[in-house]
């Protein structure tokens, strides 16, 4: 077995430095890459780089730390084994509590030796039995189960949005939510697909989320929500992939890993 | 995987025990069963005072008393009950009041008259009254100034303790305010992510992070100043405004630029303690910290028109995400402590930066006045 590589995403320079110390001295055999100092660099990093230990602090500027476990759990390379996680956090009650619901483990800041060695004693013993009985497949679906549960975990929910107001020029379009067929994330806006036409709104897909009836729009992506009675069909791929049709609409819209299991024949 | 430890933290509350203060008030039964009691009390006192002064036997006396006083009592009890049902008054409100008094009296009046008759096996007070105006006024007149002094004995007892229950809600209030305002200056996430900074200086670079717990303790001593109201120099809220923002440069490193700007002439200005803490917290926690290149925070002071005006601006991600909770919080709370202090005569505005470095800018404007 090769050692084992680890990416720390911290921001946090000083902390960043001490984990990675810690680590090291622990774990003598522990190769690191490159320390990515928010989020965005985390996710390109650990798809590149394909590490074996992911240690993910939540509050990072970009992506927090959730985030960029749930990209990386919808992005990930069929048939390559998923970095086990370990979430960083000084101070998150409900970050806590849903990483002890979905058993995912975490280390508080600050990092306590004894603790982080209880973790390296586990995340060891995780690799070995990935080493006697390599299976990456399932490696992925027991991550993504348990990323679901963060997912799913419940959050504050905002009053119901009826009308979006969308600018175009000097002109203010009123798009009832009803009429959505999909909202798609486009950096700092969100496009809004109706039969007719699309229209930006600035908001990201994270703000809006909450203000959307829950059971009528279904996130299927993290960068797509989409209104469930415009969804015509769920076409598997060989690679058990779902891409979704759409009633009076041409796009195909596909089905991040997390989602998959929202499209089951009754 | 399963972590085994986890940890939870809650602040002290002070205010339990002024909440214990109100829960452990008795009964409404008990309270009720008391008054009778005193009023039966008044009652016996008032029998045998007629007694003494005029020699009739002191059972038939404490008969016409009881009878009358517990029905007055009974009648007062049940109307105002009834009258301010719902409210948190003491008493009826207008006319009503001593119309109740009038009415109960009345009514206790002919029931004590009617027992105290029957007592005294079927002669009639009523005949002999009408034979005798005299004693009539004068058993109306007692009749009258018992209740008055019973009533009014009840009611200025249930003042008092309107007037205490009044002072308890206002010390509630004014710690409820004080807390919120150390939770919001000393953010767990802030001081937790502190401490795990000067954990590890500790070992890397002591004499950094002497001076790192230097600016924490002037900070957190600050804040506790802040909570007991008062007010400082200009020149101390710049520098502890720096110790803050020393701190949070220790954990963003270079992503975090900071410039403060006072002038010399400004600087015995007094302002109430960490004004500004909360316009700082948010330019960093929701302007700078989500930008991933980080940015500068600019705190200056400038004379202008007979006023002070404090600004803090940021070249973070801006105003267009809509502000979050906490942020609203920060904002209302300074609003708050503005129009406490000086009425209208003091604002705070929140606007998008003007120029091309993008972010945003708070102002505040004060009345000036000097140091004490």
């Amino acid at each position: 077995m090769t050692a084992p590589l680890a990416l720390i995403a911290e921001d946090e320079p000083l902390l960043a430095q001490h984990l990675r110390g810690e680590l090291a001295r622990l774990w003598p055999e522990l190769r690191f890459t490159e320390t990515a100092g928010d989020g965005h660099s985390a996710l390109r990093r650990a798809l590149a780089q394909r590490p074996d230990i992911l240690l993910l602090d939540i509050r990072m500027p970009g992506m927090s730390g959730l985030e960029v476990a749930q990209a990386l759990a919808e992005d990930w390379p069929d048939g390559v084994n998923f970095p086990l996680l370990v979430f960083v956090t000084a101070y998150d009650q409900y970050a806590l509590q849903a990483f002890e619901r979905s058993a995912i483990d975490y280390v508080l800041k600050p990092v306590q030796a004894e603790r982080l060695a209880q973790t390296c004693e586990r995340l060891r013993s995780a690799l070995r039995q990935r080493a006697a009985a390599p299976n990456p497949d399932d490696a992925l679906q027991a991550a993504v189960q348990q990323l679901r549960g963060l997912v799913d975990a419940p959050r504050p929910a905002a009053p119901a949005l009826q009308v979006l107001q969308a600018s175009a020029g000097d002109v203010i379009h009123l798009v009832p939510v009803t009429e959505v067929l999909y909202f798609e994330a486009a950096d700092k806006y969100v496009r809004v697909i109706t039969a007719e036409r699309e229209h930006l709104i600035r908001t990201s897909l994270r703000e809006l989320q909450p203000q959307l009836d829950a059971h009528r729009f279904w996130q299927i992506h993290r960068g797509t929500i989409v209104r469930c009675d415009a969804i015509a069909t769920a076409t598997r791929d060989e690679s058990g992939r779902y891409t979704l049709s759409l009633r009076g609409h041409p796009d195909r819209l596909p089905v991040s890993r997390l989602y998959a299991h929202l499209f089951r024949a009754m | 995987m399963r972590a085994s430890s986890s940890t939870a933290f809650a602040w002290p509350n002070p205010l339990n025990s002024l909440h214990d203060l109100s829960a452990s008030s008795p009964h409404p039964l008990w309270k009720w069963l008391r008054r009778g009691l005193t009023v039966a009390g008044f009652c016996v006192a008032i029998a045998t005072l007629l007694w003494l002064m005029r020699g009739n036997p002191w059972d038939v006396d404490l008969v016409y008393s009881l009878g009358t006083g517990m029905t007055t009592w009974a009648m007062i009890e049940g109307g105002i009950s009834l009258m301010t049902h719902g409210s948190d008054k003491q008493w009826p409100a207008g006319w009503r009041g001593p119309a109740l008094l009038l009415v109960s009296i009345a009514l206790g009046y002919v029931v004590g008259t009617t027992l105290g008759d029957a007592y005294r096996g079927g002669v009639s007070s009523w005949a002999d009254w009408r034979g005798s105006p005299r004693a009539f006024a004068s058993y109306i007149a007692i009749s009258l100034a018992a209740s008055i002094v019973v009533t009014y004995y009840f009611f200025s007892k249930g003042k008092a303790q309107a007037q205490a229950t009044r002072l308890a809600a206002a010390e509630r209030d004014a710690a409820e305010a004080k807390l919120a305002m150390l939770q919001s200056q000393i953010e767990p996430h802030m001081l937790f992510n502190t401490l795990a900074n000067l954990r590890v200086l500790i070992a890397m670079d002591p004499p950094r992070a002497q001076a790192m717990l230097d600016q924490l303790i002037a900070f957190l001593r600050a804040t506790l100043e802040a909570s007991r109201g008062g007010s400082h120099s200009l020149n101390a809220e710049f520098a502890r405004i720096g110790d803050y923002l020393a701190l949070m440069q220790i954990r963003m490193g270079a992503r975090l630029e900071a410039r403060l700007d006072l002038p010399a002439e400004l600087a015995q200005m007094a302002v109430p303690p960490l004004l500004l803490q909360p316009l700082v917290e948010n330019a960093i926690k929701h302007g700078l910290e989500p930008k991933v290149d980080g940015g500068r925070i600019d705190v200056s002071a400038r004379r202008e028109a007979g006023a002070l005006v404090l600004t803090v601006r940021d070249t973070g991600v801006g105003l267009e995400a809509p502000p979050a909770d906490g942020a609203r919080f920060g904002l209302h709370q300074v609003r708050e402590r503005l129009a406490t202090l000086h009425g209208d005569a003091a604002r705070l505005s929140l606007d998008p930066a003007a120029d091309a470095d993008g972010g945003c800018v708070a102002i505040i404007h004060l009345p000036i006045t000097e140091a004490r």
